[in-house]
């Protein structure tokens, strides 16, 4: 573990430089066990490293990075909670995945090949971020991955199932992208008008099931 | 809400604690004139109020009000920095900025929004929060003014300096080294609440393996092309790019009234300067 300032009010934590089950696990630990606390605002965790942002008028960097270190060892020994599984039914390409061509082009596999290995697949959350409750997706098959479009759409609807290299994500809102488009699903993941939980966390665990164009 | 000119949104200090969910905080872009007008009226610091942009808003009062103006200086004709009374009937026009991009107006009891997921700032691209201030909307008046107006300001700091910024090192500050923050720069016309796009010479790109991590208010990310984005209050939570410095606590009020084409420099300073200077802009606002 590393820890060095990103601002006058945030200290990086870092737990390596790869993507790996490994460092998620603290990840989600530390964003857990530092939740909730007076004077920290907010905690962007991400593969293998959580931002801690404070309140520099009540807290210091290193009162913050001793309350790391103390949370993180008395929650290393806390029992991991159980992963969740979440359904994702997903309309696969037509409108839906306008890029599902394109990846089957790219993959050298037939369209119907890429639905069956992407819902085929066990995906975890590694976490959530980027703009507005976007999980980023560890598990896609090596063989669908396809590299992201030279130029972002301006517009990507919500819901839309991606590709984007060898990562696998969803798009909670509709906002510009780059990622590859194969699908798209009607489940919520964030509703900006009201406020309930966003559906997927960290840690989750993701399944894809493909329904037939008039349903989902 | 009779014209809302080019961009009014109603803002607190932020939504905190959902950036783990990618929601990151929004709230007054330029903070201490946003805190400051609210102490003017009586208000607690966070209490929502109208932030506008380049060119303000006309507004019509249904009912008596106490509003304060801070921040740049709209055109009103009105004192800012100071509580004033407006009458029912009396209608606030503000024109087009002589100074920076910002100016607030600030109610006594606050702007009456009901907040979503605790916070009544708007994030524009998500509608988290609402959205920008339409022709004709009414905008109630809250009761949230816990004590008597103040008396007008004194000693307003000089906060809009000729585009210099403060700034600590980065996370990435090593892949840099020191001469990274020598440029001058002006802000681009792409600039907008999530990052503020600077032009100018390009900072070298650093070759070095860099995983996607978690952003802060104020990031200097440089892009491959060298042309550094400072990243602001709707900004992503996450991001790629390495980050050579963070522009300090006490300057996001500067950001805040950069313009598009104001010039921009930088000027490195250590953490514990940053928070003295953090420390001198509280006592200013404390002693309103």
């Amino acid at each position: 573990m590393t820890i060095r300032p990103a601002s006058d009010r945030s200290l990086l934590i870092s737990f390596g430089d790869e993507i790996s089950l490994r460092a998620h696990r603290q990840v989600k630990l530390l964003t857990r066990a530092l939740e909730g606390i007076r004077g920290v605002l907010n905690l962007h965790p991400a593969y293998a490293s959580v931002l801690v942002e404070f309140d520099p008028r009540l807290r210091t960097h290193s009162a913050i990075e001793d309350l790391v270190r103390d949370r993180l060892e008395s929650a290393s020994h806390a029992a991991e909670m159980p992963a969740r599984t979440v359904e994702v039914p997903v309309r696969y390409g037509g409108e839906s995945g306008p890029d599902l061509e394109d990846v089957a082009r790219h993959t050298g596999l037939s369209p119907a090949r890429v639905v069956e290995l992407h819902a085929a697949a066990d995906y975890l959350v590694y976490f959530v971020g980027f703009s507005t409750c976007f999980p980023y997706l560890g598990g896609l098959p090596a063989e669908l991955s396809t590299p992201r479009l030279s130029a972002p759409r301006k517009h990507v609807p919500a819901g839309s199932v991606a590709i984007g290299g060898s990562q696998a994500g969803i798009y909670p809102l509709a906002s510009p992208g780059g990622w590859r488009l194969i699908g798209r699903t009607s489940l919520r993941l964030f509703d900006p008008q009201g406020s309930p939980p966003p559906l997927l966390h960290m840690g989750d665990r993701v399944r894809f099931i493909p329904v037939p164009e008039d349903r989902a | 809400m009779i014209s809302p000119g080019i961009q009014t949104t109603v803002q607190d200090l932020g939504r905190f604690g959902w950036a783990h969910f990618g929601v990151s905080a929004a709230g007054a872009a330029d903070p201490l004139a946003f805190r400051a007008g609210n102490l003017l009226v009586g208000n607690a610091e966070n209490a929502p109020a109208l932030e506008m942009t380049l060119v303000g808003a006309t507004l019509e009062f249904a009912a008596p009000a106490v509003i304060a103006l801070t921040g740049s200086d709209f055109g009103a004709g009105l004192p800012l920095w100071s509580p004033l009374e407006v009458k029912a009937g009396e209608t606030v026009k503000c024109g087009a900025t002589r100074s920076g991009a910002r100016c607030y107006l600030c109610v006594r009891g606050g702007i009456g929004v009901p907040p979503v997921m605790g916070s009544a700032s708007v994030h524009i691209m998500t509608g988290v929060g609402g959205h920008p201030l339409r022709p004709g909307q009414v905008l109630p008046i809250g009761g949230a003014a816990i004590r008597r107006p103040r008396p007008p300001a004194r000693g307003i700091p000089e906060y809009v300096r000729e585009g210099l910024l403060r700034v600590t090192p980065g996370p990435q500050a090593e892949w840099f080294g020191g001469r990274w923050a020598a440029g001058s720069y002006v802000v681009s016309e792409e600039s907008n609440r999530m990052g503020l796009r600077l032009r100018g010479p390009a900072i070298p790109s650093p070759a070095g393996h860099m995983l996607t991590e978690g952003v802060s208010l104020g990031a200097i990310q440089v892009p491959p092309d060298g042309q550094p984005i400072i990243l602001f209050v709707d900004h992503q939570t996450t991001g790629g790019y390495p980050k050579p410095g963070n522009v300090i606590s006490a300057d996001f009020c500067r950001l805040g009234q950069l313009r598009p084409r104001d010039p921009v420099r930088f000027e490195q300073v250590s953490i514990e300067q940053a928070l003295g200077l953090l420390r001198d802009q509280e006592q200013w606002l404390y002693s309103l």
